[in-house]
């Protein structure tokens, strides 16, 4: 196995620091392979497994990480992500705070600047919006306010977009809005893996990362390969993930939107259009690479987000496609987005309030000039 | 008879007298009318209201009398076993008062010289040697020259912003005395004298002023904005109170490294407005961090007097309503500062706990450049903190009564200062602005693919029409 990679880079006479880069991924394969005598069947694991697994590994790792946020000790975590820690590294490092997103945002960020590695939990972000000003002036732009000389590694992570019933002020996506201002790194997992390995770079990151999750994906199992396992694992921050491979239509989603996207594939391979799903990991920076790739193969783009559609995720994606990929384009780009209002309470207005299924469906199937009709219910 | 009281007596003392009267004599209010003082706002209720409010137990003579022995005993061992909640066990009482809103009495105000600087009689406090206070006053005077003509250039359009700290030297340069140089900083933005003791000389003071290729910042931020690692003093941030619980942030840092040293975080009154002071505060008692929170109380915020920013005993009394310990200094007495911050600083890292200083003291300048006071405050209320109350005099009469300094060591140190930061400006208007490539640097720890592709652009767009480039900033 080693042999024949070295051979391959030496003949395409790669220089080090490449070389470097893929003996570094290669690592936790070999030693899986060498150590660990592991079972042709993978591993199922949750996402919140999978996120508490990455926050015990770097913590283990790394002295100074440390978690702080509302009912991350004792309650073992609100949503139970920091499950065990606290009985694990005691209460220096798993701090439980009083009630105050821009006092403990503030905190973290004080801390960061002096060398710690804070991974701050927001119940939701929801509430971060209270922190925002931290988030945003206090650590995002600092590093190059103090030209360089502070740098600020810190993660911002929880909950983003909606959960079920949960109303407006617990259900807003953030995606947009972080994804918008440059200092930030934003990462958006959907899997297991996505979780485990975005959030160890991410805790690994010399900048300040902002990591929203969903709430509804923590239960939801996924199977993990031996690779991602390791305690050493991570995935790179600014590529994107193809899920699932096509011809006809790029279908770019990230976080639970993922899942609907690849549902809505299948349905649409009963249909004769074959759909790539790519799942960005990260919204900025984002894949523009791998995303304009893709749709110089199909030539359709439809994005997908939980987010509102203004000034959205998806119209970043359109205008990075269009200013790259114009001439590929064989249709007008459809942007799936949430309805432009505060998200309602009842159950049957919160369902039409967001993406399903059936409106990805019937997008693609736009995107090819298959006529249907706009409208969710008609 | 009610009687209600609003004013300086407040509440408690109203419920007190209210007892008191109803059952000693229906004649005793007027003796708590007049003992009072302060008829202005006095409200009388119906002759029987009082006896309808307590009087099921007017006729209950026994009852009367025992009510009576716990007003005059409120500690009696038998009567006040105390009862359990959350937080601990609390004595109670069966008087219904509520705390005033305001004591009767302002919390003292510690200071060490006079206006003449002429030391109090009983006041303790440590003796400086005469290089200390030597150091201490010719920063001040530096301090204050540096001031006045970086404020003239910016009147000259030479600097496009700056921020003066008259009559606050004090606090700066005596604080920063008191201090180590481990000890880390979070200013606000009017203490450059802090920086100014640790060794930040008048051309790097200048140099970020101007924003030229030297200046630490890159040219990043507007002036007076300074940081400087090495001398251990966080870079300046706009938003107000924000360095409050990135303070309490970094003394934790602090603390899990046992270092011997505090953080010293500096901020104004009009500063424990913001959240983020009281959620800090609150936060460092609870962590129980090595952090020595100084505010530089100087009774305006822009155009906000202090009377319009809060209601409560100035920030003292906030202090210790977060179970810190919290004293009040005269800010314009170096002495004292230079004291009591170095008595909190001690406590903070011995007992890692936070202190609160509160420095009374007097914004003399305005705001900013930005900014003309005498639109909103009179001038005589300037001149008056700008002569009689002004800290470099009080120092330099204490300092000159020693025999450590003369009125020609005066003016030649200040023509000196003066000529010194009139070179620094000369010498850094001619060098040069910070080159593009420092436009795209540090946004992240590496500089991504697009910052890359931009800066190319860019690059390309000057190549293309360099005659809208601008000279004095190299490619």
């Amino acid at each position: 196995m080693w042999g024949i990679m070295k051979h391959k880079l030496g003949a395409r006479g790669l220089s080090t620091p490449v070389f470097g880069d893929y003996m570094q991924r290669l690592r936790p394969i070999a030693s899986a392979i060498r150590f660990r005598p592991y079972s042709s069947a993978t591993k199922q694991m949750t996402v919140r497994d999978a996120l508490n697994s990455a926050l015990d590994e770097e913590m283990a790792a790394d002295s100074d990480v440390f978690i702080m946020g509302e009912e991350v000790g004792e309650y073992q975590g609100a949503y139970k992500i920091s499950k065990g820690l606290l009985d694990k590294y005691g209460p220096d490092r798993v701090v439980d705070t009083p009630i105050t997103e821009a006092g403990f945002t503030g905190i973290g960020v004080g801390a960061a600047y002096h060398g710690l590695k804070p991974v701050i939990e927001f119940m939701t972000f929801n509430f971060a919006m209270q922190a925002i000003d931290h988030i945003i002036n206090s650590a995002a732009k600092t590093n190059y306010m103090s030209a360089g000389k502070i740098n600020v590694p810190i993660v911002f992570r929880g909950p983003n977009g909606p959960a079920a019933g949960v109303g407006a002020q617990h259900s807003q996506c953030y995606g947009a809005w972080y994804g918008s201002v440059p200092g930030l790194k934003v990462l958006v997992p959907y899997s297991s893996e996505d979780a485990r390995g975005l959030l160890k770079a991410a805790i690994r990151d010399p900048d300040p990362v902002v990591f929203l999750e969903n709430e509804l994906l923590y239960g939801e199992s996924f199977p993990v390969s031996a690779e991602a396992l390791d305690s050493s694992f991570s995935l790179p921050i600014g590529k994107a993930k193809i899920e699932r491979e096509g011809k006809d239509v790029t279908i770019t989603a990230f976080s639970k939107m993922v899942g609907y996207a690849l549902k809505a594939a299948e349905i649409l391979e009963k249909d004769g259009i074959n759909a790539e799903v790519i799942n960005l990991r990260s919204i900025r920076p984002l894949d523009r690479a791998t995303i304009n790739a893709s749709v110089r193969k199909t030539n359709r783009l439809v994005t997908v987000e939980e987010g509102f559609s203004q000034h959205g995720v998806g119209a970043e994606v359109c205008a990075t496609v269009v200013e790259d990929s114009f001439g590929y384009l064989d249709a007008p780009v459809e942007r799936i987005a949430g309805a432009d209002v505060p998200t309602p309470y009842a159950a049957n207005l919160e369902r039409l309030a967001f993406p399903q299924i059936e409106d990805v469906v019937r997008a693609a199937k736009r995107a090819c000039f298959r006529s249907v009709p706009m409208a969710a219910n008609a | 008879m009610a009687i209600w009281l609003a004013g300086r007596r407040g509440a408690s003392y109203c419920v007190k007298a209210l007892i008191s009267t109803t059952f000693r004599s229906s004649r005793s209010y007027t003796t708590a009318f007049a003992s009072n003082g302060n008829s202005d706002s006095l409200f009388f209720c119906g002759n029987s209201s009082s006896a309808a409010v307590f009087g099921s137990q007017r006729f209950e003579s026994t009852k009367a009398r025992q009510q009576l022995d716990l007003l005059s005993s409120d500690d009696d061992e038998e009567q006040n076993q105390g009862v359990d909640f959350p937080g601990g066990r609390v004595a109670f009482t069966s008087e219904m008062s509520f705390l005033p809103e305001s004591s009767e009495k302002r919390v003292q105000c510690y200071r060490v010289l006079d206006d003449n600087g002429y030391p109090l009689s009983s006041t303790q406090f440590k003796h400086v040697s005469k290089e200390l206070a030597v150091k201490m006053y010719r920063g001040m005077v530096t301090l204050q020259t540096m001031d006045t003509t970086l404020y003239e250039a910016q009147r000259q359009g030479r600097l496009s912003f700056y921020v003066t700290s008259y009559g606050e030297e004090a606090i700066n340069l005596a604080s920063a005395a008191a201090l180590g140089f481990d000890d880390l900083i979070l200013p606000q933005y009017r203490e450059a004298g802090v920086l100014l003791w640790r060794g930040f000389t008048l051309q790097e003071f200048v140099n970020q002023c101007l924003g030229n290729k030297n200046d630490y910042g890159k040219g990043r931020q507007m002036p007076i904005h300074y940081g400087s690692n090495k001398h251990n003093y966080f870079t300046v941030s706009s938003p107000i109170a924000t360095q409050l619980p990135q303070a309490v942030g970094v003394a934790y840092s602090l603390k899990m490294d046992k270092k011997d040293a505090c953080v010293v975080t500096y901020f104004g009154d009009g500063s424990t407005s913001e959240g983020d002071f009281h959620a800090s505060l609150n936060f460092a008692a609870v962590m129980e961090v090595p952090v020595v929170f100084i505010c530089r109380n100087n009774g305006w915020a822009i155009s906000t007097p202090i009377t319009e920013q809060f209601r409560s005993d100035g920030i003292v009394v906030k202090g210790q309503a977060y179970g810190i310990r919290s004293i009040r200094v005269d800010g314009n007495d170096a002495l004292a500062i230079y004291n009591a911050v170095g008595v909190a600083r001690e406590m903070a890292i011995k007992e890692q706990r936070p202190i609160l200083i509160e420095a009374l003291t007097y914004r003399v300048g305005h705001h900013s450049t930005s900014d003309d006071s005498t639109k909103y405050r009179p001038v005589d209320e300037i001149e008056h903190w700008k002569t009689a109350r002004n800290p470099v005099s009080i120092f330099r009469k204490w300092v000159q009564r020693k025999g450590w300094w003369s009125d020609e060591e005066e003016s030649e140190f200040r023509a000196n200062v003066r000529k010194q930061v009139m070179d620094a400006i000369q010498v850094g208007e001619k060098i040069e602005k910070p080159p593009l490539a420092d436009m795209f640097s540090d946004v992240y720890e590496e500089v991504p693919s697009n910052l890359m592709e931009q800066e190319r652009l860019v690059r390309d767009t000057v190549k293309r029409h360099p005659q809208d480039y601008p000279t004095n900033i190299p490619l």
